[in-house]
């Protein structure tokens, strides 16, 4: 069993809803990153995602492209984030997801990445443009490792291809309850419902649901359906917001609190 | 992938899209299913000769074709060897080859039930494309553009909006090309439902880079009959200019088959070969993941892609067309790069030898024609894609002349 598994199954034991963290690596700075990161682990987060800044993140909304701006600004590349999640994995407890495009990790070869990866203490990674028929390598070079590969489900998504990411992944699946990228939406919309229902149809695999949640009755209402609540976007804004202040971390642990709630 | 003989050319990528190692669909999930629906689409759209049929009569009355292969003798004599003819994409309506492949996936879309059209434009010629045909098949359309590029090429602005489309202007990253097709890629992904991507190069997921390439390969089509008829023989070599790659690819698709026939692709040299000064691919970059497809990509020592520079809006760009990259590599066709500087010599050069202004994209193909035409011999035949004419360049071109004091009275 993987810590994503253990930490899901912990979840449906108690019946709680989990919750997923996003966060952009290097945002605003590698130092303040790991500072938000153990801060989420402390404030309850179930699972922490932690998004590579690319320099074309065409899956994602303003708010991400943002931070990612202000990532690669500040230094922040593939290599450098593992090391950093290195330095503070111990003190960690939630299960660490790597997301990121594909080309980062080519670049800096898929060898080279695992194992830096697995020395950091990573428990999956998900890479946003590399669709089950695209990632072969990826996923068997991270099975060896015992890191989960996951994969992405969205409304348009096909029940024989819900089949194939629940037979090829591992850990958890990760649900965009809405067409389109990345950001901040008002209402948790009905294609959340129903992608759901079709996934429960399929597999057994845990399901996070994501895309555009941002309040705890949010968190709650896709608890209904799903294993956890992805919330992204809405985190990293809290981050942007307060990216100068000497308050960011505390913003940022009340927040998770807050969703918790 | 089913082998469907038709109208279009059959050198199909395997079934997952690739050419070599090459190409690929490296897309977010929310768009597997619409990319999937629009393989099928054309798969069954190239078998039908109704769909040909309309293709070709649009091509036929209204685009113009076939388009001339001019015999240059006065560009011949002055760059002191081999006979240079000129393929003359220019003259199609709208001024540029991209019409040939926005008709064809208009058509396309319309088959599918899609009402709205999203496209990128660089040099917005292939935005001018799409907007001519949306207004032609009564389609919404609308296309995103980088606010560095709206600034270069007004003209082309303006163009689109009389012809109905709204433009959006993208301002994140280099603001060029690039990052208009992020946003058109979002746009889609937001809304597959209605919307077709009109995509401008054969560039992108599998089946953008194949089907392109059949929409362009009517140029090649055209161009090795019409050098058989006037040279008696094929070509010596076949040259174009390369941004994404796809007037290059749909001249050279007709003489792949031929060996005697060298296929030559010119690529933006900028300033110099030096990191954001340029957009030469196999000259500065390395396989990589972009925008849906595996290729040549600038990017730097950790997978983030390089600002690049041209003076021509359409070729800068940091990643090339999956199947130039294969060709390259197979060693069947060669890349070189031509700078600003001779592009934009060129570009005059053409103007005073033959009465005709290209675009800068195309004016790379003659500066390199320019160059190595002597070293063909004087005997050689070499065809030029000229790709598209120089009005929307025109306003640039005289303030860069202005600026580095090359303009002659």
């Amino acid at each position: 069993m993987s810590r994503l598994s253990d930490r899901f199954a912990a979840l449906r034991r108690t019946g709680q809803t989990g919750l997923v963290t996003y966060v952009t690596a290097g945002d605003p700075d590698l130092e303040r990153s790991a500072g938000i990161i153990t801060r989420l682990d402390r404030a309850g987060a179930d699972v922490i995602e932690l998004g590579v800044p690319f320099s074309d993140p065409l899956a994602d909304g303003p708010v991400i492209q943002r931070a990612t701006e202000r990532a690669l600004a500040a230094g922040a590349t593939l290599p450098r984030v593992l090391d950093m999640l290195a330095g503070i994995r111990a003190g960690i407890s939630a299960p660490v997801v790597i997301f990121s495009y594909a080309n980062p990790i080519l670049r800096m070869g898929l060898e080279r990445f695992v194992s830096m990866a697995r020395q950091a203490g990573v428990d999956g990674v998900l890479t946003l443009d590399m669709p089950p028929e695209e990632g072969q390598a990826f996923r068997t070079a991270f099975g060896e490792a015992g890191i989960d590969t996951i994969f992405l489900l969205s409304p348009t998504t096909t029940v024989e291809r819900i089949r194939k990411a629940a037979a090829l992944g591992s850990g958890f699946l990760y649900g965009i309850s809405r067409l389109g990228v990345t950001g901040v939406r008002e209402t948790v919309d009905d294609s959340a419902r129903e992608l759901a229902d079709r996934v429960r149809a399929e597999t057994d695999l845990p399901l996070a649901l994501g895309f555009g949640l941002s309040r705890p009755e949010h968190v709650k209402a896709v608890g209904k359906w799903a294993d956890a609540a992805v919330v992204g976007s809405a985190l990293v804004k809290v981050i942007a917001e307060h990216g100068n202040s000497p308050e960011l971390l505390d913003e940022v642990e009340r927040y998770v609190r807050w969703l918790r709630s | 992938m089913s082998k469907v003989s038709s109208w279009f050319g059959r050198r199909d990528p395997d079934a997952r899209g690739y050419y070599g190692a090459f190409g690929g669909r490296f897309v977010p999930e929310t768009l597997v299913a619409p990319i999937e629906a629009l393989e099928t689409a054309y798969l069954e759209a190239r078998g039908d000769p109704a769909f040909a049929a309309e293709l070709q009569r649009l091509l036929q009355h209204y685009v113009g074709r076939e388009t001339p292969l001019w015999d240059a003798r006065r560009l011949s004599a002055a760059c002191g060897g081999g006979r240079i003819l000129l393929k003359r994409e220019d003259l199609t309506h709208t001024g540029a080859h991209k019409i040939n492949n926005a008709l064809g996936q208009a058509l396309l879309a319309k088959r599918m039930g899609k009402a709205r059209i999203v496209a990128e434009t660089g040099a917005g010629q292939h935005g001018v494309a799409s907007a001519t045909a949306c207004a032609l098949l009564g389609l919404e359309c609308v296309v995103y553009m980088g606010t560095e590029d709206m600034r270069r090429q007004a003209l082309n602005v303006f163009r689109m909006r009389l012809l109905g489309a709204t433009v959006c202007g993208v301002d994140s990253g280099s603001c060029t090309l690039k990052d208009a097709i992020n946003e058109a890629m979002r746009d889609w992904v937001a809304r597959p439902g209605d919307t077709h991507y009109l995509l401008g190069s054969a560039l992108g997921p599998h089946p953008y880079p194949l089907m392109v390439r059949e929409f362009q390969s009517v140029i090649g089509k055209e161009a090795r009959a019409q050098c058989l008829a006037q040279a008696g023989r094929l070509p010596d070599a076949v040259i174009a200019c390369v941004g994404g790659g796809s007037n290059a690819i749909g001249i050279f698709d007709a003489f792949i088959d031929d060996p005697g026939v060298k296929l030559i692709g010119v690529e933006a040299g900028g300033e110099a070969i030096r990191s954001g000064r340029h957009a030469a691919r196999f000259a500065g970059g390395a396989a990589g993941v972009l925008q849906g497809t595996r290729t040549f990509v600038l990017q730097d020592a950790h997978g983030n892609i390089e600002a690049t520079h041209s003076v021509s809006a359409g070729l800068d760009y940091a990643a090339v067309g999956p199947e130039h990259a294969f060709l390259q590599e197979t060693g069947r066709a060669e890349y070189h790069h031509a700078s600003d500087t001779e592009a934009l010599q060129a570009f005059q050069d053409l103007a005073r030898l033959e009465g005709i202004i290209p675009a800068l994209e195309s004016a790379h193909a003659i500066a390199y024609v320019q160059r190595a035409a002597r070293a063909f011999g004087p005997d050689a035949v070499l065809v030029v894609n000229l790709s598209g004419r120089g009005d929307k360049d025109v306003q640039s071109v005289e303030q860069l002349l202005q600026e580095s004091n090359r303009v002659s009275p």
